[in-house]
């Protein structure tokens, strides 16, 4: 089971920025564990961010992003009772989605 | 040539399929669509291949494309870069790593009332040039690059 998207929102007059932390190894497929054995790639590849069900952002990854990524978007006209889902899909088919209502 | 063909029968068949949906109003043109993790590009072993992939070899050089990251980083496992994007109806940003092993690290696209704007954490490999490019509405492709170097690189054991 892997752990919660953390979702955050917070409003500064016009705009928002939204901040989304997906808990995840993000493994290269290079990184040897301590006994030598290469640990297998692991990443996510895409994930999408709704605003009140409806899709706003896209974003696929290449095993390059950090481990544990964070991301800063910003969006226009969020205001608070909106609400955002994120949902990410891994290579090994493993996905995730939570959802948060903008305080 | 052969690509290019490919890639517009796949563009033809995936508009077909969605075509019947768009009356139902399950989905609307104006919302990003789930876009397939592009394979091609993403599994690229070099700048040019993957740029050549990606759709973004004849991209024009711009300064609207801000890209803000440390002159230094310590830590190549974590480098976070902040990108704004000034020119008008972008609708995605791409991040390559000119020296990682697969140089392209992340598409993002945008639609609604979502800034062209990001910050995120990427690996690098060893000091390198970053570029990242926007694709607009129209279609047209832009570059902007940034210099990073790496003390300690962070895609390997």
């Amino acid at each position: 089971m892997s752990a919660p998207i953390k979702i955050r929102a917070q409003i500064q007059g016009e705009t928002a920025d939204v901040r989304i932390l997906m808990q995840h190894p993000m493994e290269t497929g290079q990184r040897k564990d301590e006994n030598g054995q290469t640990v297998p790639m692991n990443f996510i590849q895409n994930f999408t961010v709704s605003l009140n069900g409806k899709a706003v952002i896209d974003g696929q990854l290449n095993t390059s992003i950090s481990r544990n990524p964070l991301f800063t978007f910003k969006a226009r006209g969020i205001k608070a009772g909106d609400k955002l889902s994120v949902t990410w899909t891994d290579n090994l088919g493993e996905r995730r989605q939570d959802d948060t209502v903008v305080a | 040539m052969h690509e290019l063909r490919r890639r517009f029968l796949k563009g033809g068949a995936s508009a077909a399929l969605l075509s019947p949906l768009l009356g139902t109003g399950l989905l609307t043109p104006s919302a990003v669509l789930a876009a397939e993790w592009n394979k091609s590009a993403f599994t690229a072993r070099n700048i040019n291949d993957a740029l050549k992939a990606y759709g973004a070899t004849g991209a024009g050089e711009t300064r609207d494309i801000v890209i803000t990251a440390p002159e230094i980083a310590e830590n190549g496992a974590k480098v976070e870069i902040e990108i704004t994007s000034n020119i008008a109806n972008t609708r995605s940003l791409a991040i390559f790593a000119d020296k990682n092993p697969m140089p392209l690290s992340s598409v993002i696209e945008f639609s609604g009332p979502v800034l062209p704007y990001v910050r995120a954490q990427l690996k690098l490999s060893e000091t390198q040039r970053i570029r990242v490019v926007a694709k607009t509405s129209d279609g047209k492709t832009h570059v902007a690059f940034r210099e990073i170097k790496v003390t300690l690189g962070g895609c390997g054991g």
